[in-house]
């Protein structure tokens, strides 16, 4: 039936803007800039305040940065930690238990969590099921408000809400007083004296063989003379959206040497020539958050040089913003949809200006390699591969946790040396080598070396090292079902491939009997066709099982 | 060798191989268009020409040697010697693979007959597909436009890229991600309650028949397409209809040079007025004996007790009997207006039947209602009315300075191209007592006083020579006056005028920096400007701001009065003003006079006639008896409607000639059922000085007759022995009067449907940008009209103490005659509203909704209030189109003396909270569209 408009409207069309909640959006923004990058970091501020995003304060805030309200919409709904909330709905409760449902948190029972919280929590508690939030070697985790909940039980998460413990505990860290009395920040001192030179500091790089510890694994004294060869001006991204399932290492050390990765920023900033730099950190690590806040306030006012702008920015809750591109897209206050290249954000980047962008944990290691020399950073390494690696593991085995170790080392040498071996009564039955992303192998894969490029060969790379061990009570298709819910939950739902594709596969692997022949279609399509690393990626674990772990899936 | 420019490397060839066979294609041009070039099709769905590519679907993946993934054909530039692969086995799976997801999720009913999906599936042979489907959105069908079936989309963001780049709408978004990815209207809401404007490029754009005309129209099969020009406003939009059993049933965008294929929801959505039951199909006569008044209201359903039917024969005759008694008693008791909705044909032809027919020049239209104080001040100081650079050309300027003007309601079309250049980077001035849409895409936005234009404008005049940046070589060369101008601009110093108008003086020398120092600056204006007491004075300040600072002549720069109506710059240029022949050429000029005497074989009256307004006032006066008005309805459109309908009913007799019983028909002695635009051929020029060709595409209903061919037989029986066969023949005999448009053959128009003038030989490209090396002026320079601070006729005072600000609403169209009786745009805007601000409602305790009453000296109308920020405190704004609220009741008869314009933009008016609901005029009120849907 047509619904025929007969009456004049009292207002123009669409939903106007209420005057109290432009009030209060105005009040809350005080003098903040209006620009359009802000815009994630102002839909913060709204759901920091109110617990959700009303559409009447959406409204209002779209009028405010003279956006249109539908680009305001698409961004609050592309991230998971904004709640929009619309007229005549009900707002959710002010407080969020998010329970990882990740790989490792999967593993250690994050589902039984799921089940049994909301019962025991209340009306009063929202529960809900969280992407890897970034802490598998505690695993299960549960997040109270802001209060990562490690090993959780219902009983621990219970007592954390009780006592309204929302907040995330201080680590203990090396602070900047600290830092410097170490001889902190005497490396980016120096340079800006004309002590070092640009050429040998990265020509430093290039001799130690550092690589992007992202997962792209781009040599990075490359990337730096890619980007100083780019016209000015130049920018500078840190990504510290580390979201790939498993991976943990990011947090760990900024947890406890913070200026060590800032340090190694303006190092690099220096050597590729950048004016301005941009850090864009996940929202999952509220702690590294004030942490960071913090230090830098004390950076910028007791400089130990002449300090390029540095920008803090948020994530909101999207794996797809650790994407360099889609990173990108998010600091300039947009959904986290990756670009397509090329053009490189070398050379077209961050509002368009060519732009150095690195994983933190790169630059984290810049002082220690100038420092020490290429050559003692080359000279660790096993099976012939060279330089250190920063191994996230978790899953079944004693000592979970950041273990830095050669790159090249084997998983089962990583398991025996480093992480105290299996756990009790668990048998190494299969191991993600690189996250969600990285594939399966079985345990008869165990000796191949960890390392950029070892793992090509058998369909799996290393990306971040993040390391997942399953043991004879897991199953690899199960793992593999986690992952691709994972995906399909992450696609930015750009692509064709990905969005679909990662839909279509979930659904034929809940079969007990995989369609192996469509699902190997599909994986090539998407392998192929799909625009970033996620979709390209998620067929990764499903062609992994088909290939080694066939007997789960017949 | 010499270094090659960006642009030549840009237009370089690059030889690569595409399918084992070397092609050549070129840097600036994606690998899916050299493929189309050389017969290779590759599939593509969220690829379209004229849109972005965006690479989203990755149906037209491709495989290119040395790289690891495929890459997508549409986004991707070939490199000299790269080898493309379109029909490998490896890119054919990913294509058909992608075909096949989206299939899957395909619902099983087709909202189109051609879906590009299917199309590409049905090609490539991809079968059922083998994946379950996703669980399907609900159909949303609020609008009374669009049909939005999103368990059709596949979210390849056309659409989007359609209503925000393209149109720069800005509605359509993409949100939530992954599958729940969905295309929404503003905060996912209902497309019909959302800020849609309903341009309906979203569904032009559509692959799949996600978004689609209302009503299954997409699904009929259709006899015919015919390609003309939009009947709504001046930009001038080329479209194509699509019929079927003489029933336009949708309409698409033709890539016209003002247009590029680009609509808005009047020319896609507002045709069907010309299939609407009120449509006049028989001549009607007066019945004997009944009275004309001005408060005579006629049922234009319901007519007979006022009309009787009558033959062609009897009609026409008893038409030109009434004329005849009156010209023989008195030639300038005889008066005419034309219309600017017309074709140019039709303007010449009734100008010269009064000119030569009545014996008079007492012949005039609506300009006289919009620009004729721009005209006047144009024509005075550069020469020539016309726009001296077209809208588009705004994509060259790096200021762009729009004053008093509403284009995204007004002239939709052209409110994109000054919003695509806002998004490219240019600095977009808008100043305007409302704050229109266009004001969130400014980078100044300067809400004045109303009736405060010269103020703020000479302050700028004077902030430029202020700080020494007047062109002085242009000034010098180029133009006359100019210390007249600076003399007087010494009295307007920005930091005086600044309480005046409302902006403060800083803000004032900003843009008056930005505009005088930009590399281009262009200034483009509407009625905010013209209708004044002081209109030609606002324009006269425009002229200065443009010759003071030389920017005129080169593209991006120059002044562009925005037209109105569709043909009011052609009506204009054929003649139908009453101190002007064709072309401009003055009736006070006795060369001029002989030239047109010894053309049209015809004794001409020395004397220039009067202008619309005039007209009234004599009729009123009892000095004009007798008038033909064709296609115009001043019943509505006049200021002072009281003393406009008083005037018309004591003519001893009028011929009314439309395509409704319109209000001012309602006072006919004669009514003449003429065609609709889509009923004929003829040409019209747009606001850019483009003449273009509208086709006939539908049959007229009953007996109605062209306009043309109406006029003849008038002409005939008046003693005129005419013998035009067609509008051809009418054009042929203008290029022999009109210099401007001598080049411009019939063949020509037939063959590009749109000529740029000037023209003025055969073969000419046409001249986009005039003005290059000089003025057409007798000296051959601009010439500097001083302009003083004159203040609006009535001011509000304690009796009267808002403004009234009248204009028009995106939907309707002047007097609303044909779009309230347009299904979709009545279904928009039913019923008339008064637009305030909501702090001032709040002060007459009246609800957004409620009734309210706007009382002037002259008359008192009750509407609807709709609270709007927009509208500044102290004024209230109220579209004239709606019968039953007539604006024009209140209005101010005051008039600009130069361009004899009334003050429509102001005059002082009070509100009160309640009063009867408006009346029903009959139609309009959200009726239309239920015709529309039976006749679907």
């Amino acid at each position: 039936m047509l619904r025929i408009v007969k009456k004049a409207r009292g207002t123009p069309k669409g939903r106007g803007v209420e005057p109290q909640a432009l009030q209060e959006v105005r009040a809350l923004l005080g003098t903040a800039p209006r620009r359009r990058d802000l815009l994630i970091e102002h839909l913060h501020r709204l759901q920091d305040r109110f617990g959700h995003l009303s559409a009447a304060r959406l409204a209002a805030l779209a009028q405010e940065m003279r956006l249109s309200m539908t680009e305001v919409f698409e961004v609050a709904t592309f991230y998971h930690h904004f709640d929009v909330v619309k007229e005549g709905e009900a707002a959710p409760p002010a407080l969020t238990v998010r329970v990882c449902d990740s790989i490792a948190c999967e593993l250690a029972g994050a589902q039984a969590l799921l089940r049994r919280l909301p019962a025991i929590l209340g009306k009063e508690v929202r529960v809900v099921a969280a992407p890897c939030v970034g802490r598998c070697e505690a695993a299960p985790c549960a997040v109270v408000h802001q209060n990562p909940v490690g090993n959780a039980t219902v009983e621990k998460v219970r007592a954390a809400v009780q006592a309204k413990k929302l907040g995330c505990a201080e680590p203990a860290y090396l602070d900047y007083v600290a830092y410097r009395k170490a001889g902190g920040y005497r490396l980016i001192a120096d340079c800006l004296a004309g002590k070092r030179s640009r050429d040998e500091i990265t020509q430093a790089m290039e001799d130690s063989g550092l690589r992007g510890l992202g997962g792209a694994g781009f040599p990075a004294g490359r990337k730096w003379r890619i980007v100083a060869a780019e016209p000015a001006p130049r920018l500078m991204a840190v990504n510290i959206d580390e979201g790939e399932p498993g991976t943990f290492k990011d947090r760990w050390y900024l947890e406890r040497d913070p200026h060590r990765f800032l340090e190694g920023m303006l190092v690099a900033a220096w050597c590729a020539g950048v004016g301005e730099i941009y850090i864009y950190l996940r929202d999952e690590y509220a702690g590294c958050r004030a942490v960071l806040e913090r230090e830098l306030a004390k950076l910028r006012k007791n400089p130990p040089c002449a300090l390029p702008p540095i920008h803090l920015r948020r994530g909101a809750g999207a794996y797809i913003c650790g994407e360099e591109s889609a990173m990108i897209e998010s600091i300039e206050g947009k959904r986290g949809m990756p670009r397509l290249r090329p053009p490189y954000v070398a050379q077209v980047g961050l509002f368009g200006y060519p732009t150095l962008e690195h994983n933190m944990e790169t630059v984290y290691w810049v002082r220690e390699i100038v420092q020490r020399g290429a050559d003692w950073f080359a000279s660790h390494g096993r099976h012939g591969r060279k330089g250190l690696r920063s191994f996230s593991v978790s899953g079944r085995v004693k000592k979970p946790g950041v273990h830095l170790a050669p790159a090249g080392i084997t998983v089962r040498e990583l398991i025996d040396e480093y992480c105290g071996g299996m756990q009790e009564g668990h048998e190494f039955y299969a191991y993600l080598p690189g996250g969600a992303s990285g594939g399966i192998l079985p345990a008869s894969k165990g000796d191949v070396p960890l390392d950029f490029d070892t793992l090509q060969p058998h369909g799996c790379f290393i990306g971040s090292a993040a390391v997942v061990i399953l043991s004879q009570r897991d199953k690899a298709a199960a793992a593999a079902k986690n992952l691709m819910r994972f995906f399909k939950d992450e696609s930015c739902g750009q692509c064709t491939p990905c969005r679909v594709g990662t839909a279509k596969a979930l659904d034929l692997m809940q079969h007990k009997s995989w369609n192996q022949p469509l699902l190997e279609e599909l994986s090539q399509a998407m392998m192929d066709a799909s625009i970033c690393g996620l979709g390209q990626a998620a067929p990764n674990p499903v062609q992994c099982v088909m290939k080694y772990f066939p007997h789960e899936v017949q | 060798m010499d270094r090659a420019s960006t642009r030549q490397q840009a237009t370089m060839p690059v030889e690569f191989r595409l399918n084992g066979k070397t092609v050549v294609g070129r840097p600036d041009e994606t690998i899916i268009e050299t493929a189309k070039r050389h017969g290779v099709e590759i599939p593509h769905l969220c690829y379209a020409p004229g849109l972005r590519p965006d690479g989203n679907c990755r149906a037209c993946v491709v495989e290119i040697k040395g790289e690891r993934a495929l890459a997508p054909s549409c986004c991707r530039y070939p490199k000299e010697g790269m080898e493309v692969t379109s029909d490998s086995a490896r890119a054919r799976l990913s294509q058909k693979m992608v075909l096949e997801l989206l299939l899957a999720d395909m619902p099983e009913k087709h909202y189109r007959k051609d879906s590009e999906l299917d199309a590409w599936a049905r090609k490539l042979e991809v079968g059922l597909p083998r994946f379950a489907s996703r669980h399907q959105p609900r159909a949303d069908l609020s609008h009374p436009a669009i049909a939005v079936n999103l368990d059709a989309c596949i979210q390849c963001t056309r659409c989007l890229r359609a209503c925000r780049e393209e149109q720069v709408n800005d509605v359509i978004g993409y949100a939530w991600r992954g599958e729940h990815a969905k295309i929404v209207f503003d905060f996912d809401d209902p497309m019909g309650a959302s800020t849609c404007v309903a341009c309906g490029e979203c569904v032009q754009a559509c692959p799949t028949g996600a978004l689609m005309p209302a009503r299954d129209a997409g699904l009929q099969q259709i006899d015919k397409t015919v390609d003309s020009v939009c009947p709504f406003c001046g930009v001038g939009c080329l479209l194509t209809y699509h019929v079927k059993d003489n029933v336009i049933r949708f309409v698409t965008g033709k890539d016209g040079p003002s247009n590029h294929g680009r609509l808005c929801v009047k020319g896609r959505y507002g045709f069907d007025y010309a299939h609407h039951p009120h449509r006049l199909t028989k001549p009607l006569i007066r019945k004997p004996g009944v009275a004309k008044s001005a408060d005579l209201r006629v049922d234009p359903g319901n007519w007979r007790d006022v009309f009787r039917e009558a033959s062609w024969e009897e009609a026409l005759d008893l038409a030109a009997q009434g004329l005849r008694r009156v010209r023989e008693r008195d030639k300038a008791a005889l008066a005419g207006f034309g219309s600017a909705k017309g074709s140019n044909e039709e303007a010449y032809l009734f100008q010269k039947l009064v000119r030569t027919g009545f014996g008079t020049n007492n012949v005039d239209h609506c300009t006289r209602l919009c620009h004729a104080s721009s005209v006047a001040a144009l024509l005075e100081g550069i020469g020539s009315g016309a726009v001296s650079n077209q809208v588009n050309d705004v994509a060259h300027s790096e200021v762009i300075f729009l004053i008093g003007a509403n284009p995204t309601s007004n002239h939709p079309v052209a409110a994109t191209w000054l919003k695509n250049a806002a998004r490219r980077g240019a600095k977009l001035i808008v100043a305007d007592p409302r704050r229109t849409d266009l004001a969130r895409h400014a980078t100044h936005f300067l809400q004045f006083h109303p009736d405060t234009d010269v103020a703020l404008l000479n302050a700028m005049i004077h902030a430029i020579i202020d700080e020494g940046l007047v062109n002085e070589a242009f000034i010098r060369d180029r133009t006359s006056g100019y210390d007249a101008l600076a003399e007087n601009a010494k009295d307007f110093p920005p930091e005086k005028m600044a309480p005046i108008c409302g902006i403060p003086a800083d803000t004032i020398r900003q843009v008056a920096r930005l505009y005088a120092s930009s590399r281009a600056s262009i200034i483009l204006w509407g009625m905010g400007i013209s209708q004044h007491v002081h209109g030609t004075d606002n324009a006269r300040c425009l002229i200065a701001l443009t010759l003071m600072t030389g920017q005129v002549g080169r593209p991006g720069t120059g002044l562009h009065p925005l037209r109105g109506q569709n043909n009011v710059q052609g009506a204009s240029d054929s003649g139908l003003i009453p101190m002007m022949y064709p072309d401009y050429q003055r009736v006070a000029t006795p060369e001029a006079k002989a030239r047109f005497e010894r053309f049209w074989g015809a004794e001409l009256d020395p004397k220039p006639g009067l202008t619309v307004v005039e007209i009234m006032n004599a009729a009123y006066d009892g000095k004009i008896r007798g008038m033909y008005i064709m296609g115009e309805n001043p019943a509505m459109s006049d200021p002072d409607l009281e003393h406009a309908r008083a005037a018309m009913a004591k003519l001893e007799h009028l011929v009314v000639q439309d395509i409704f019983l319109t209000e001012t028909a309602c006072l006919a002695d004669v009514v003449l059922p003429a065609t609709a635009w889509p009923e004929k051929d003829g040409t019209v020029t747009n606001t850019d000085r483009m003449v273009q060709l509208g086709r006939k595409a539908l049959e007229a209903p009953g007996e109605a007759q062209p306009d043309l061919w109406i006029i003849q037989e008038l002409a005939r029986r008046l003693g005129l022995e005419w013998r035009y066969a067609g509008p051809r023949d009418v054009w042929d005999e203008m290029r022999g009067c009109m210099d401007s448009i001598r080049g411009i053959t019939w063949e020509r128009l037939e063959r590009d449907s749109s000529v740029t003038y000037p023209c003025e030989n055969e073969g000419d490209p046409g001249q986009p940008v005039v003005f290059q090396t000089h003025f057409p002026t007798a000296t051959g320079r601009g010439k500097f009209v001083p302009a003083d601070l004159i203040r609006a006729a009535e001011r509000p005072d304690k009796d009267f103490p808002m403004v009234l600000i009248t204009g028009r609403q995106l939907e309707h169209w002047h007097t609303g005659a044909m779009t309230r009786r347009s299904g979709v745009l009545d279904a928009i805007e039913p019923e008339p509203v008064v637009s305030m601000h909501p702090l001032d409602l709040a002060a007459l305790k009246a609800r957004p909704g409620e009734v309210v009453t706007v009382e002037s000296r002259r008359g008192r109308i009750s509407l609807y209030a709709r609270a709007d920020e927009g509208t500044p405190r102290g004024a209230v704004f109220i579209p004239f189109a709606f019968q039953e609220a007539a604006a024009n009741l209140l209005t101010n008869p005051v008039l600009d003396p130069f361009g004899k314009i009334p003050e429509f933009k102001y005059c002082a008016v009070r509100v009160t909270r309640g009063g009867a609901r408006p009346a029903d005029p009959g139609y309009g009120k959200g009726r239309s569209l239920a015709l529309t849907s039976a006749r679907a």
